[in-house]
């Protein structure tokens, strides 16, 4: 068997590796196909059906994840039925969804919205039943709107074949089928330990971060890719950005080391940054008491306490803790503060902690 | 000897430990282990005492019970039987239970042998005089014989019987004359010589050279070449393979699998070890609905008496093969009868269907090559097996061979399973074995397939029914439910129940089926309510065509065929119900008018006074009117009317 | 790490020996599910039943302190029975023989009485390893916080070796490292006795480097540990402590002693983000920004550098780590002039050999694993490769010994002490982010229903630990996670301030204290 395929996708030849999926061989042709379901890093459950195209030879119309490049193969990505089947899908599913874009935390990164718009679908087809549940919000991280749920299932997998933890699970059947918790249980009496991974594969509303909410649109964050500061794993995420302040974290799909997966510490640990706590002006004891001080007084303070007590003690009077939490540019100057300045090999940090 | 297991003397060297090909052979026609002519007889008395015939002292009195059955009092018909032989001293008469006849509407039937007289609705207050005149003088119980709904003529034979007339029984040929929970009695009437034949004389490749010669296809609905499917299977590479028997039968209406699996279990096992056999499978699996307690009792029990019998287990008849089987309940999930949904079932998952490819054949259960076929397909390999690929293939049509069992229902007077050969009519399944419509009214459509089928007209009675033939027109075989319709039944008021139930049995994955079927039947729903509008037959037909072509399985690219095909031949109906807000069937109560014939209306008042909302108006002697605004429609008026002046339109 | 961490994913056999991966490192974490679901074998060997345990094939469920004795047995099974690489032993290491004679008497058995481990769940974990195509040992503090930490690694090396599971793909020896940039903190001399790279101190040649580069003479002497600047101090010997985003007072082992040594220094400056329970005691405190106000570098366990990038400006008049360095170094006379982090990487790129290719250019793109010489290396993904760093890899005769306290009658109990997923070290950040603290508010008492059921204490009730250097009050939670006589808990809590009862006793070599035993006794508190 060769391992490479030919196949035509609207008029174009395209030649793939044998065993890639028609959806891959269209999208390393630059023909886009809408997925809801899909995801690269996750198994292909072709449940969405959005993806599906015209294949000559086959009966119906197969979902392209699903579906394996063959040598030959005449593909239509965008037949008079196929649109009229992806609008179809839409519509099905804008059917039983809230109108309330205006106000949804997703708005400007909504799959479904960004679809409904491409395809001209406006959501008037059917006037029939909406599910209604409760909005789930027992928890600080993660707000589920299941109302929003178009049960593409990624929460489900990303938690099961990523996480393994499967969190999530179908439950109910037909019209009725939810991704639930174990009994149906909010997540917070789960056993979900926020890592958040299911928000970040969401495609729709159904999964927010609830601290995100209502800081601003999707348009408005700045997205600044950074390393997280809490383990050693090195994880890479966006801090969001809007007006100065940092507002949230999301995944980074190019992050090497981590891709979107992330902990609840790095998705949801960030608001230390802006906490009144913080230091924002040196401080001098006096009298047993802290005072506020500028950088200078303080700085020409702790500078003649430290020479004062070479000269008086020696260098190795003195010591410094630097930090694994400060960067490796922080890290060199603390070593070289102690040894060129200090005078010292004094210098540890808390390695061993 | 107790059973065909027990040795007949100590010179017999077979028993299930000790395997040898001539096992069966041995057992029934035997011994030939050794020679013997007391050995023989010992045999032969065992074998008559099942083949019974006129020639012999030996009678058999075979009381129905299948679930059928029993629901109506046969166990209390077997105990009083049973009792009553004894108690009048007549030897030489077996009292036996059987599987289901297929002919339920009839039960509790009682057979008697070998003369092979039928009695329906047989209560246990009919046993005495059933055997004090049928058994000790010979003379038949009139009253209890069945009578022929067209002629009006009864019936003395099963034989005569116009039902079983123009049936083919092949695979039911066993059900409701060999007792289900015996298995010599299977092997007595010819049961495992298929698999034998198998084993010991063909090679895997050529048993499936053998079922790809005879034309069977798939009987579950898809109608798939069966040999092909095996021939995939075992050419796939996997160190573990697996048959599976698809015994979820959920079509509403449908129940051969049930009859077989209750009436005669081994046929099935014995295809599956066959089966086994060609793909290289040593484990099987049976996937049976829990409803079905019956039908897993008696496979249970089957499944023990071939273990017993060295069928089931190592080294079968010292072939080398070895097969184990299990049973897997299931909780009844209508598209747990889809093959995938069925596997991840099996495997302790949500029946949810998986993309296909890849196919089970590939990758199956736990990701293994995995055969699988239904009840009825399986249980038609034994009889391949036993006379061979054409002489199977001689029967049925050019692409469909063999017969097909249907579950006929609805408005005909004679319902029950019918197995016919393939080729045969409409109008001969309704009309003849049917016995025609019930209180002779007018034929309007038949279902066939269950409700992923279709809806054909009367144009189509004449059509001769095949997989191909049947796609054709609209429908499909599916698993062979056969729903008549009269003038009564209401096209729109079908296809919503039929929708009702796929949309309670979707399971939620993919889109079109999930949101779709819901949103179809919400527009069917508003249209038998009255409340249809301009554009709602084009919506569903572009929903169904959607659905139909984007579904991920079989349930879902099927649910609109109830749609699809009552709007192909009855769309006048779908516009009466939306532009003249009237239902022609007067189903749709919503859609129903009452009205008073001033030919028959005789002024009596009768109809005005029992009107509960007083909408009839009218002088006494003179001709009443029923005013449409007021009037409630709940029928007390036309069920009142001595002269027959109201009706509904 | 000698791999990386996507290198897990492709071992067949993983042997996680003292690190509860899932709470420490959870994203790393999902590399060894992944190498499970792909049919890796999985061996956890942690005294509590840790989440990790619930995927693995053997929980080797030891006694806390007794991992020389396990590791020991291992190697006695691996060549009694003629398991180990003849090869790889031959060609790449030497001081086998020495290995041979250490661990001729830690049989299975003896290993057993004191580990609590069946004899042949050893030698099977022993053997499966060793028949590994990859075998990879991950480890973190639950292997190094003892006073035979260094022997426990060289244990673990010795196995590795044995094996030649070292210095190929997939398959090596992978302590995780716990903070975020700890790495980068020991690659940078953030430690006593090494410059930037590991460079020695007490090496005239390297000295004379640093002082060439650097302009002014430097000290030949090797510095003072942490837990030893604490002992300085008490004693009056170290006047003056820098202490740059570090909150010793929690984090480090007997507080109460930690506190007293503070407090004896003449001159106390804390640079910190928030008012630590160390910058309490501070005379001067220095307002630090935070990661997202700054660039620079943070260099992760698998020794990949990667970007840290300025998001919002400083919070108040806070100044980055390095900003103040440099104000402070400059007032002191020893000018500083870096315009940004990117210009004092160039200099690190001068003097550390490993960071010698690694430019902020190239980091725009991707991380870069050291060592990485020069910018036209690709940087390195595993270590040892067809060669040790030093030449041949030297087994080292390492013996089993007990820890520093051991349970006794007046303290029956052996205290154990991690962390939790969802707080950080001493909580300074993460019990300021409100959804942490809401999930998890409190640190309780991990106790066996055995030992609770002793002291008549359910879920929740409260306890008095008492150990020879402090007493803490703290919940109980009863879990059948921990073994009989065991008990556990985190350090990020103030509240319940678990390193008031932890040992100072150090391992000689590394120093690091023995924060994973020590005896306590427990009383209920009415």
């Amino acid at each position: 068997m060769s391992d490479k395929v030919t196949l035509t996708i609207d008029g174009q030849q395209v030649t793939v590796p044998a065993g890639t999926t028609v959806l891959q061989a269209a999208r390393m042709a630059g023909i886009e196909i809408p997925t809801l379901c899909h995801d690269p890093e996750l198994t292909s459950p072709g449940a969405c059906r959005l993806c599906v195209v015209e294949i000559e030879g086959m009966r119906n119309l197969p979902a392209s994840c699903v579906t394996t490049a063959g040598d030959g193969m005449v593909v239509r990505t965008n037949s008079p039925d196929v649109i009229e089947a992806r609008k179809t899908i839409i519509e099905l599913l804008l059917a039983n969804h809230p109108e309330d874009c205006l106000t949804c935390e997703r708005t400007g990164q909504c799959r479904l919205q960004e679809y409904a718009y491409h395809y001209g679908v406006k959501g008037d087809t059917f006037h029939g039943e909406r599910k209604q549940f409760p909005i789930d919000d027992s928890n600080p991280f993660i707000v589920r709107d299941m109302n929003k749920c178009i049960r593409c299932g990624k929460c489900v997998r990303v938690c099961e074949e990523v996480q393994g933890r499967s969190i999530y699970s179908f439950a109910y059947r037909g019209f009725d089928t939810i991704p639930a918790t174990a009994m149906d249980t909010p997540l917070a009496e789960s056993e979900c330990v926020f890592c958040g991974s299911c928000v970040s594969v969401c495609p729709t509303g159904a999964l927010t971060e609830k601290m995100m909410h209502g800081v601003g649109r999707s348009w408005e964050l700045e997205k600044v890719k950074t390393t997280c500061p809490y383990c050693g794993v090195g994880c890479n995420f966006d801090l969001n950005v809007k007006d100065g302040k940092v507002v949230g974290v999301t995944s980074n799909a190019e992050a090497e080391v981590n891709g979107r997966a992330l902990c609840v510490k790095g998705r949801f640990g960030y608001n230390f940054i802006h906490h009144p706590d913080r230091l924002t002006k040196p401080l001098i004891k006096k009298n047993g008491e802290f005072q506020e001080a500028t950088w200078e007084e303080a700085i020409n303070l702790v500078a003649e306490k430290f020479k004062e007590i070479k000269q008086e003690h020696g260098p190795d009077a003195l010591a410094v803790f630097t930090s694994a939490r400060c960067t490796n540019e922080e890290n060199y100057l603390a070593n070289k503060f102690a040894r060129a300045v200090l005078g010292t090999n004094n210098i540890d940090h808390c390695a061993r902690l | 000897m107790e059973n065909l297991m027990t040795a007949c003397c100590s010179e017999c060297t077979h028993s299930p430990s000790q395997p040898c090909p001539d096992y069966i052979k041995c057992r029934t026609e035997g011994p030939i282990c050794h020679d013997s002519e007391a050995c023989r007889q010992k045999r032969q008395q065992l074998m008559d005492k099942v083949q019974v015939s006129p020639d012999k002292p030996h009678r058999r009195v075979l009381v129905c019970a299948g679930t059928g059955c029993i629901s109506s009092g046969s166990r209390d018909v077997y105990n009083r039987m049973e009792a009553a032989v004894k108690e009048a001293g007549i030897d030489d008469c077996e009292v036996s239970i059987t599987g289901c006849h297929g002919f339920c509407e009839q039960g509790p039937i009682v057979i008697i042998e070998p003369e092979g007289i039928f009695y329906g609705g047989v209560g246990a207050d009919d046993v005495e005089e059933i055997v004090e005149k049928q058994l000790k003088n010979g003379e038949p119980v009139e009253r209890l014989l069945y009578t022929e709904p067209t002629s009006g003529e009864k019936d003395k034979y099963y034989r005569d019987i116009m039902f079983y007339k123009k049936q083919e029984r092949m695979v039911l040929k066993n059900c409701g004359h060999i007792n289900p929970e015996k298995i010599d009695e299977y092997i007595i009437t010819g049961g495992y010589r298929g698999l034998v034949k198998a084993l010991t004389e063909y090679k895997p490749e050529e048993v499936i050279e053998e079922v790809k010669t005879s034309g069977l296809r798939g009987r579950g609905g898809g109608g798939f070449p069966t040999g092909l499917k095996w021939q995939f299977t075992a050419q796939a590479e996997g160190d573990q393979k697996y048959v599976v028997c698809n015994a979820d039968e959920g079509d509403p209406g449908a129940f051969m699998d049930r009859s077989i699996l209750e009436g005669n279990p081994h046929s099935v096992i014995e295809g599956m070890i066959i089966a086994g056999y060609a793909v290289g499978a040593n484990e099987g699996y049976v996937y049976v609905r829990a409803e079905y307690p019956l039908a897993i009792k008696r496979l249970e029990i089957a499944i023990a008496q071939a273990e017993q019998y060295g069928i089931l287990g190592d080294n079968i008849f010292d072939s080398g093969f070895s097969f184990k089987l299990r049973i897997k309940a299931g909780a009844g999930a209508f598209v747990c009868g889809e093959e995938t949904a069925l596997l991840n079932s099996i495997q302790g998952e949500r029946g949810m269907p998986r993309v296909r490819p890849p196919f089970p054949a590939n990758k199956g259960l736990w990701g293994k090559p995995t055969l699988l076929n239904n009840v009825e397909t399986y249980a038609n390999v034994p009889i391949i097996m036993e006379h061979g690929g054409r002489w199977y293939a001689s029967r049925g049509t050019e692409k469909s061979k063999g017969t097909k069992v249907f579950a006929l229902t609805g408005k005909v007077n004679n319902t029950g399973l019918a197995e016919v050969p393939m080729g045969i009519t409409l109008r001969e399944i309704i009309f003849d074995i049917g016995g025609g419509i019930k209180e002779g009214k007018q034929f309007k459509a038949v279902q066939i397939g269950g409700p992923s089928g279709g809806c054909l007209p009367a144009e189509k009675l004449d059509l001769p029914i095949d997989y191909d033939s049947l796609i054709d027109a609209g429908a499909m075989m599916g698993s062979g439910g056969l729903v008549v319709m009269d003038e009564t039944t209401c096209m729109v008021d079908l296809a919503r129940f039929f929708l009702t139930f796929t949309q309670n049995e979707s399971c939620g994955k993919c889109t079109p089926c999930r949101e779709g079927t819901k949103r179809m039947l919400e527009i069917l729903t508003r249209i038998t309510e009255g409340e249809g509008k301009e554009g709602d037959i084009e919506t569903l037909e572009r929903l169904a065509k959607s659905v139909k072509n984007t579904a991920l399985c079989g349930l879902g690219q099927t649910a609109p065929n109830p749609i699809l095909s009552t709007l192909r031949y009855f769309r006048d109906e779908y516009k009466a119900h939306i532009e003249k807000k009237w239902c022609p069937a007067g189903v749709c109560s919503a859609l129903t008018v009452y009205k008073i014939d001033p030919d028959k209306c005789k002024g009596c008042t009768k109809c005005a006074k029992v009107c509960p909302v007083s909408a009839i108006k009218g002088e006494p002697k003179e001709v009443h009117e029923i005013d449409p605004e007021v009037c409630t429609k709940c029928g007390t008026c036309m069920e009142n009317c001595k002269f027959e002046a109201i009706y509904k339109g | 790490m000698t791999n990386s961490i996507h290198e897990i994913a492709g071992a067949d056999f993983i042997l996680a020996i003292g690190t509860n991966t899932t709470e420490t490192h959870p994203v790393l974490s999902l590399q060894i599910r992944k190498a499970v679901k792909e049919g890796a074998k999985l061996v956890v060997a942690d005294p509590r039943r840790i989440e990790l345990a619930d995927i693995a094939d053997v929980h080797i469920q030891h006694k806390a302190g007794s991992d020389m004795a396990l590791l020991n047995a291992m190697a006695h099974v691996i060549i009694e029975e003629d398991l180990y690489n003849k090869e790889f032993v031959k060609e790449r290491t030497e001081g086998f023989e020495e290995v041979v004679e250490a661990v001729k008497e830690c049989t299975p058995e003896w290993a057993a009485g004191i580990t609590g481990v069946d004899a042949d769940t050893i030698r099977e974990v022993a053997r499966g390893y060793a028949r590994a195509e990859k075998g990879t040992i991950l480890y973190t503090m639950g292997i190094t916080q003892h006073i035979c930490g260094t022997d426990n690694v060289l244990a673990i090396a010795n196995l590795a070796m044995l094996t030649g599971h070292i210095g190929r793909e997939n398959t090596g020896v992978n302590p995780l490292r716990g903070q975020n940039n700890v790495q980068g903190a020991c690659d940078m001399g953030g430690l006593p006795n090494v410059y930037p790279g590991y460079q020695r101190v007490d090496d005239p040649a390297v000295r004379e480097k640093f002082e060439k580069a650097w302009g002014v003479k430097l000290s030949p002497k090797v510095g003072l540990t942490v837990g030893e600047m604490m002992d300085n101090a008490l004693a009056g010997k170290l006047k003056g402590l820098f202490v740059i985003g570090e909150n010793p007072l929690i984090s480090d082992p007997d507080s109460n002693h930690v506190i007293e040594g503070m407090k004896k220094l003449d001159f106390l400056v804390v640079q910190d983000l928030f008012l630590t329970e160390t910058a309490e005691l501070a005379d001067v405190v220095l307002p630090a920004a935070s990661f997202a106000e700054k660039d620079g570098t943070f260099t992760n366990t698998e020794r990949r550098v990667q970007r840290v990038r300025k998001a919002i400006e400083p919070i108040g008049d806070s100044k980055p780590d390095w900003e103040i360095i440099q104000m402070l170094a400059n007032a002191m006379g020893y000018p500083m002039n870096y315009s940004s982090p990117e210009e004092i990487m160039k200099e690190i790129n001068e003097v550390t050999p490993q960071y010698g290719g690694i430019t902020y250019e190239r980091l725009e793109k991707q991380g870069l694993q050291w060592p990485c010489p020069d910018t036209d290396h690709p940087g390195t993904r595993f270590l040892h490769e067809g060669k040790f760093a030093r030449g041949k890899g030297k087994f080292h005769a390492v013996r089993y010994v007990d820890p520093d306290e051991t349970p006794d009658q007046e303290y029956p109990f052996m205290l154990s002490t991690g962390r939790r997923l969802f707080h950080y070290h001493t909580g300074s950040m993460s019990r300021r982010a409100e959804g942490l603290e809401t999930v998890y508010p409190e640190e309780y008492l991990e106790m066996n229903p055995q030992d609770a059921e002793k002291l008549g204490v359910q879920s929740g009730d409260r306890v008095k630990v008492t150990s020879r250097r402090g007493e803490i009050e703290i919940p109980v939670r009863v879990t059948e996670r921990i073994q009989p006589g065991l008990v556990f808990a985190s350090f990020h809590f103030r509240e319940t301030w678990v390193n008031k009862l932890t040992n100072s006793a150090r391992d000689p070599k590394a120093k690091i204290p023995e924060y994973k035993v020590c005896a306590v006794k427990i009383e209920k508190v009415s």
